[in-house]
Order: structure tokens, then C-alpha cells, then sequence
């Protein structure tokens, strides 16, 4: 199981808490487990996310993989100028 | 160790300051920007824009100006489709009005014809009839009940019930217990803050040429900052295939941002599609204000609660953007950025976005950063002059480092915050004496960086000298950094390599030129590229010596036996391979592609002395130093030019640069003679310490240096200005008449 950390608004479609367990090995995983498990979720999903994976922050990369240990973070999708 | 992880070396050509490859042809006018392109046969375009800041297109008439000698075609809303996408339906309906006019300068139709004065003269003879709407240019008047409504039924399901129809979007970031964290502090400050949206203030006009043909194949040559994108965004709305859409990118006369979104491309191409010939369509400068991508403006209210030694208790922002009459997600960046350069126990940043009746945002280096570091460094800084605690100090003691919970939510790796503080402490700059009516202000900054989509290809020429072949449009220097890591790791000197920027059809995806990705990905992927070259170099060289590829290595340009089992040969130069190999096997080339992360966060710390005239209220920057951390800065000049842009780009900001309209909704100031950007003559030389803190996810260090440079230079501005007036500014830019306003009512 990973523990995933959602931003504050994410939080109300996830039964109100600030972290999540789920089981995934992978970004892919852990997106689609997410959106399956909390429906309201999947609107910024679709949107976008970053994931913060021990402090490095990937855009897309659905097969980075994720220790049962590492520090998830999901973030808004990235962009800059 | 992952071959793209940081590796120490001492490097013999990253470091060093090469000349420009693309500065002789800037400088004596060969350089092919957007509008220098032309074809047989071209047309000219021109846009009709609505008069007001808000409308219903009742109808539009174009026949009489169909019948305009040398008019070819004419384009509305009604020659495109209406995609599902939301995003895109946006991107296409910011360069062509469909049901409504959403602000002042919007595009409603556009002509195609023989001369430029014909397509004036056609743009007359259009008939539109408007329903004039009543309008709303301001976030705050836009979130109220019974504002405007710019667009209906745009909110995200994360926007709160009872809001005003044109909040779209609502984020929050944060953690801790802020009623704890604030009962700790020994003072409490709460202010609110305004900014105005600024444009990025490029010199260089959108322009573009595009050729569609009667099989359907397409060219388009335009001045952007990623043609692969644009190819995207312009075969989705006009229903092509990739495949048979060609975007070439030409020279760019400044982007920052600006030019990651198309404008009027897809009406150049829509018009070339009817005319059946080519199509130039080159922005004026009031157009480029009017209809192209501004920043957000802002309303911030922050909290801070801080120890009488200096110790911050708990945080808050509360941030309003509006990126125009669309969806516009920047402050969720400047939401997450707000805090960043603070270890904080409790800290919460909560964001909206409102529409106004303003043109489509567009990024701005580190969109939505600068406003809210701005609000948060003011704070910080008038709880310093509170407790009468040095403001360096005070940053020091509550910096974030390596380990600290970030306040958007990840723990940092090796970050520079600290190294650059400490920097800007030793400065002489900062123990320099001050005269009458003078302050000093600083500011930490913080930008995200990432990678991205990235793909190079490099070509061994058999006379010795290679080629790049990268997809990113050169807007900071990306050509000179580019060869330089291939120089180091190919062992050859700079001057043997050429790097250009490909069309679309030459090379795989690219992201677009933002982010600070530049110099990190499309490096990243050139060193990997030049490794893979040099696998193949000394694969050629075993086969010629007869022994095992592997019992070769490649040093200082020349592939050696790996040690003495491996025979005894003489080194076989770069040169050397290459010009044999069409004998051992054929051209050499090597290629990396990859969608990179690891981009490294930047921060930065600028230090400023300004001088207020009481009589004026205009504001002299006296001294500017720029302490930034750049892993590895691959072109030192570059770098600098980097940190000197961002630096006047913000004093701009700070002091003079708006979006000004009218009761009427309309802009007010869409020239540079009214628009008033910092010149030369405005300022002293921006002085710059790079820090080299290296960057754990690239191979040499390298973290992206471009956008950081502008977030630090609102505050820092700000609290040098309040602290020589004696007046807590809160709303930018401090033009004259306003500080002269503020320092009127002290009295």
C-alpha cells in the first residue's frame, strides 16, 4: 500500500481525508486506483496531475515505479513560461 | 548511478562563455524572424476585432467586402467547428469570437486579400451587429453576486456551491494547524494586495505565413516558442492530421511566455484553406496587447504570524487571479509557489480563479508566481520592520532546506535557498550605505522547473564535425548550452558542432520552450544522444582493431583500449572514425528521446536599492544584485542574461507595467508609449552571483534558470519603495501618481 498525499481541494472527493492508501506499484496504478476509488477525483485526473514521488515531481510517466515507502504527493498538472 | 543522474567531473567546456552562434545574424539583419517570411502568390491578412469589452454577435455580413477587388477570403467563427474539448474550444475561440465578443479587441472575422491595404479597406466593409453586453474587467467586482457573467457554465466541480458564475476553479494547499500556529506568534500582520496584469512585452509581434494546399498539406512558418504544439492546436481546429501539417519555428524576438499559445495561426491557415494561396498574417502592437495572451491580474490577502525573534508561526494567502474571459488554472502555480521558500509548521494558500472581460491568459515566466511571493515577501518584510529584525536574518532562520515539508506538499531534496541567502548576506551589496529618501528591499523567489517531452537527434559529419538537431525554439541561448554538452561529452571543441532547431516533420515531439526546460531536457537528451554516438564510435574503432567493443572507451575525444589487455593501439580521434565510416558500417548518428523529470525547484534572492523622488513619486533603481542557485550554469553569459532579464521584466512590473481599462472596458494603453517598459536608461547593470548547487536529477548539475529571475523583483522593489517612503505599498505596479498618492496621505 502506498499512502498518497491529495491537495486540499482533491480532499472532499476523497471522504474528506488528507491521505489516501492505495495499492499501486506504479504512477499508472496509482491514478486509475484512485479514479475507481474516489469518482470525484477523476475530473482533475483527466484534467492533469503531476505526482511528487520522494520529492521529484513527474508530469505524466505512468510506469515510474513507487516504493511501499516513498513519499507520494499528487500536484496540479504542470506548466510554465 | 542512472546514467541521467548527477555525476561530479570537472568539466573542460560546460562553464565556459563562447560567442553567440546566432548573434551575427542578429545583429547585421539576416536573422529569419516570423514576418520575414513570404511565398509566391502571398496574401496578406488582416483581423476585425470587436469594439467592445463585451457583446452578442448578432450577425456578421461579410458581402460587401467579399466584393473588395483583391479580397480571396474572408473567415468568422462559422468557418471553424466547434470541438468537444473544452481546452480547445477555448484556445479557438479566443483567436475567433463564436457567440459572443469576450473583450475588447477580440477577433470576429478576418480577410485575406491581394494587399495589405485591401485587407484594411475589406475590414470596413464589414457589417457586424453587436448586442452590447454589460462587462466586468475586475476579479473582484467579477466574483460578486450578480456580476457579469463573462461565460456560463465553466465552473470545475472543485469550485464551492453559491460562488458567482465566473469563479472556474478553486484550489487549496497546505498544512498544519494554523489557529495553533498563529496563537504562538508574538505579532499578527494581515494585508491584501492588487496587482495589474502585465504583457510579456515581447518585441518581436506575432506573425506567421501559412500555406495550405489543395490536397490538403500545410505549412505554417511562425514565430513561436514550440511549433510542435502549435501543430497540435492547429491541425485539432482546423481537422488535419499531424502528419500533413509542417510547422517550422522561426528566429523569436522574445517569447517569455507568451508565445507557448496560438493567437491568430489557425485564422492564417483557415484563410489560406478558402484562398487557396498563401497567407501571411503579422500582428500590430496594439493587436499584440489587445488579443494576445497577458498575465493574470490579482487580489491577494495574506497572514503572517511571526515570534519576536523572527520565527514565522503560521502562514496564510488567500489569492485571486483572473486569466481573462477563459478557464485559467495560474493560481494553482502561484497558490503552491506562495510559501515555498519557508519551512513552516502551518501554512494554507487558498486560490480562486474568476473570468473577466479580458483576453486569454498566457504563461508569463513562472506564471502566477511572482504575484504571490510578492504578497507573502511584503508581509515577511513589514514584520521585520515590526520587530526591527534584519530581513536576511529572518528569511535564514525560516528557509526551507533539504528535508523541509514543502508548503505544497513534497519534502525537498538538495535545494540552494540557504547557499543563496547566505550569498546575498556577504554581498557587499547588501552592507552598502544608504542616502536620504533611499531603501533597500529583498526578496526570495521560487520556481517549479521541469522536463518534458524531449528528443534530439546528433549526426557524426565525416569531416569531424557533428550536427544537433533539437525541437526547441533558442529563446535563452539553447543553441550555444546545447553544443556545449555535446562538445564535453563528445570531447571535440565547441566550434565543430552546429545545433538548429528542426521543423516538425524533421524530428520527434517536443514540448513547447517553457518551463525552464530547456537547457536540463533537450541537454539531458543531447548528452544521451552524444553517449549513444559514442558507443557506435567505439564499436567502428574495435571492429578496425579487431577486439571487443567493450574493451574500448572513449577519452578526451578519441576512442582508447580500455586498459593494456585490451592491445596496444593508437587513439582513433572523433575525425578519424568519422571519416571512414562509410567503410565500417555507415553514417554515425545518435539519438535520445525521453520525457524527462527531475527538473530540480530554483530559487533565487534579489537584493535592490531604490531612490523615490517625495516631489514625483518616480522611483530610481539605484542597485540590483541577482543571487541565484543554477546547479550548473552551462553558459555562464546566458545564465546571467537570464537573471538580468527576469530581474528588469519584474522591475517593469513592479513599477510602471499595466493593463489599464476604462470604465468603457476597453484598454487603454495597448502601445509601448503608453505601456511603459523599463528601458536601459532606467537602469543601473544588474549585477549577478550564480551559485551552483547541482541539480541530483541531470547529469552535470543543470537546473533551469529562466523563469525564477522575475518572481523575486516585485517584492524586493515593493519593500525597498515602502521602506524609503515609510509607507507599506500593497498594490502594483507603484507607478508615480500612486506612491506620490501614498506619500501624500502620510502626510
Amino acid at each position: 500500500m502506498v499512502k498518497v498525499l491529495l491537495w486540499g481541494t482533491l480532499r472532499s472527493a476523497a471522504d474528506g481525508q488528507a491521505e489516501v492508501e492505495v495499492a499501486a506499484r506504479t504512477f499508472k496504478e496509482l491514478l486509475d486506483e484512485l479514479a475507481a476509488r474516489y469518482p470525484g477525483l477523476e475530473p482533475q485526473i483527466k484534467r492533469g496531475v503531476s505526482l511528487a514521488l520522494d520529492g521529484k515531481i513527474y508530469r505524466e510517466a505512468w510506469f515510474t515505479e513507487i516504493g511501499p515507502d516513498s513519499e507520494v504527493v499528487l500536484m496540479p498538472y504542470m506548466t510554465g513560461g | 548511478m542512472a546514467l541521467d543522474a548527477y555525476q561530479k567531473r570537472e568539466f573542460k567546456q560546460v562553464g565556459t562563455r563562447p560567442n553567440r552562434p546566432d548573434g551575427v545574424d542578429k545583429v547585421t539583419g539576416r536573422a529569419m524572424y516570423g514576418a520575414d517570411a513570404t511565398a509566391p502568390g502571398m496574401l496578406h491578412a488582416k483581423v476585425l476585432r470587436s469594439p467592445h469589452a463585451h457583446a452578442r454577435i448578432v450577425a456578421i455580413d461579410t458581402s460587401a467586402a467579399e466584393a473588395l477587388p483583391g479580397v480571396k477570403a474572408i473567415v468568422t467563427a462559422a468557418d471553424f467547428g466547434v470541438p468537444e474539448d473544452a481546452f480547445l474550444l477555448d484556445v479557438q475561440d479566443h483567436c475567433m469570437a463564436r457567440e459572443k465578443a469576450l473583450y475588447d479587441g477580440h477577433a470576429v472575422a478576418a480577410v485575406a486579400a491581394t494587399s495589405l491595404a485591401a485587407a484594411k479597406a475589406a475590414l470596413n466593409l464589414i457589417k457586424v451587429d453587436y448586442e452590447v453586453l454589460p462587462h466586468v474587467t475586475d476579479v473582484d467586482e467579477a466574483m460578486k453576486p450578480g456580476a457579469p457573467v463573462v461565460q456560463a457554465g465553466r465552473a470545475f466541480e472543485n469550485v464551492p456551491a453559491g460562488m458567482s458564475e465566473n469563479v472556474t476553479h478553486h484550489c487549496e494547499f497546505g498544512h498544519g494547524d494554523l489557529d495553533a500556529g498563529f496563537a504562538k506568534a508574538d505579532h499578527i500582520i494581515e494585508r491584501s494586495f492588487r496587482t495589474a496584469a502585465t504583457h510579456q512585452g515581447y518585441i518581436e509581434p506575432n506573425a506567421c505565413l501559412a500555406s495550405v494546399t489543395s490536397d490538403g498539406r500545410a505549412d505554417l512558418w511562425v514565430c513561436t516558442q514550440g511549433q510542435f504544439f502549435y501543430r497540435t492546436l492547429c491541425a485539432a481546429i482546423l481537422g488535419m492530421e499531424a502528419s500533413q501539417l509542417r510547422v517550422t519555428a522561426s528566429e523569436i524576438g522574445g517569447g517569455f511566455g507568451g508565445k507557448t499559445m496560438v493567437y491568430m495561426e489557425p485564422v492564417a491557415l483557415a484563410l489560406s484553406k478558402k484562398a487557396g494561396r498563401p497567407v501571411k498574417l503579422v500582428l500590430t502592437r496594439d493587436e499584440v496587447f489587445r488579443a494576445t495572451g497577458p498575465t493574470v491580474s490579482s487580489s491577494m490577502d495574506v497572514k503572517i504570524g511571526m515570534t519576536k525573534d523572527g520565527r514565522i508561526t503560521a502562514a496564510q494567502a488567500r489569492l485571486r487571479y483572473s486569466g481573462g474571459a477563459f478557464h485559467c488554472g495560474t493560481v494553482d502555480f502561484g497558490a503552491q509557489a506562495a510559501f515555498a521558500a519557508y519551512d513552516l509548521e502551518a501554512v494554507q494558500t487558498l486560490g480562486w480563479n474568476a473570468m473577466t472581460n479580458r483576453p486569454k491568459e498566457s504563461a508569463y515566466r513562472a506564471p502566477g508566481a511572482p504575484l504571490s511571493i510578492y504578497a507573502v515577501e511584503s508581509v515577511v518584510d513589514e514584520l521585520c520592520q515590526h520587530f526591527g529584525l534584519d530581513p536576511l536574518a529572518v528569511r535564514l532562520k525560516n528557509a526551507a532546506d533539504k528535508g523541509t515539508k514543502s508548503s505544497y506538499g513534497p519534502t525537498f531534496d538538495q535545494i540552494g535557498l540557504k547557499a543563496t541567502l547566505e550569498a546575498a548576506k556577504a554581498h557587499p551589496h547588501y552592507a552598502a550605505p544608504l542616502g536620504p529618501n533611499q531603501g533597500r528591499g529583498l526578496s526570495c523567489g521560487f520556481w517549479f522547473n521541469f522536463g518534458g517531452n524531449t528528443c534530439v537527434s546528433l549526426s557524426v559529419n565525416t569531416d569531424g564535425t557533428v550536427g544537433v538537431t533539437e525541437g526547441n525554439p533558442d529563446i535563452g541561448g539553447s543553441r550555444a548550452s546545447i553544443s556545449l554538452m555535446a562538445a564535453e561529452e563528445l570531447g571535440i571543441p565547441y566550434d565543430k558542432i552546429r545545433t538548429i532547431v528542426a521543423d516538425t516533420s524533421s524530428l520527434g515531439y517536443n514540448d513547447v520552450t517553457d518551463g525552464s526546460r530547456v537547457t536540463f531536457a533537450v541537454g539531458l537528451a543531447t548528452i544521451k544522444a552524444a553517449r549513444d554516438a559514442v558507443q557506435k564510435m567505439c564499436s567502428r574503432a574495435a571492429k578496425i582493431w579487431g577486439i571487443d567493443e567493450d574493451a574500448v572507451e572513449w577519452v578526451d575525444g578519441a576512442a582508447v583500449p580500455a586498459g593494456p589487455n585490451a592491445g596496444k593501439f593508437p587513439p582513433m580521434t572523433l575525425a578519424e572514425i568519422a571519416a571512414v565510416s562509410a567503410e565500417t558500417g555507415g553514417p554515425i548518428c545518435g539519438h535520445h528521446e525521453v520525457n524527462a523529470d527531475g527538473a530540480g525547484v530554483s530559487f533565487g534572492v534579489h537584493l535592490c536599492d531604490i531612490e523615490v523622488d517625495p516631489e514625483t513619486g518616480a522611483t530610481k533603481v539605484l542597485r540590483y544584485t541577482v543571487f541565484q542557485d543554477a546547479g550548473k550554469a552551462v553558459h555562464p553569459s546566458y545564465v546571467e542574461g537570464q537573471m538580468q532579464g527576469g530581474a528588469v521584466q519584474g522591475i517593469g512590473w513592479a513599477l510602471n507595467e499595466e493593463y489599464i481599462y476604462g470604465a468603457d472596458g476597453k484598454l487603454q494603453n495597448p502601445g509601448f508609449l503608453d505601456y511603459r517598459i523599463p528601458v536601459a536608461s532606467d537602469l543601473p547593470m544588474i549585477d549577478t552571483v550564480i551559485l551552483e548547487i547541482p541539480n541530483p536529477g541531470h547529469p552535470y548539475g543543470v537546473r533551469g534558470v529562466g523563469e525564477t529571475g522575475i518572481v523575486p523583483p516585485l517584492a524586493a522593489i515593493s519593500n525597498a519603495v515602502s521602506r524609503a517612503v515609510g509607507v507599506r505599498m500593497t498594490e502594483l505596479p507603484m507607478s508615480p501618481p500612486k506612491l506620490l498618492k501614498a506619500i501624500e496621505a502620510k502626510g
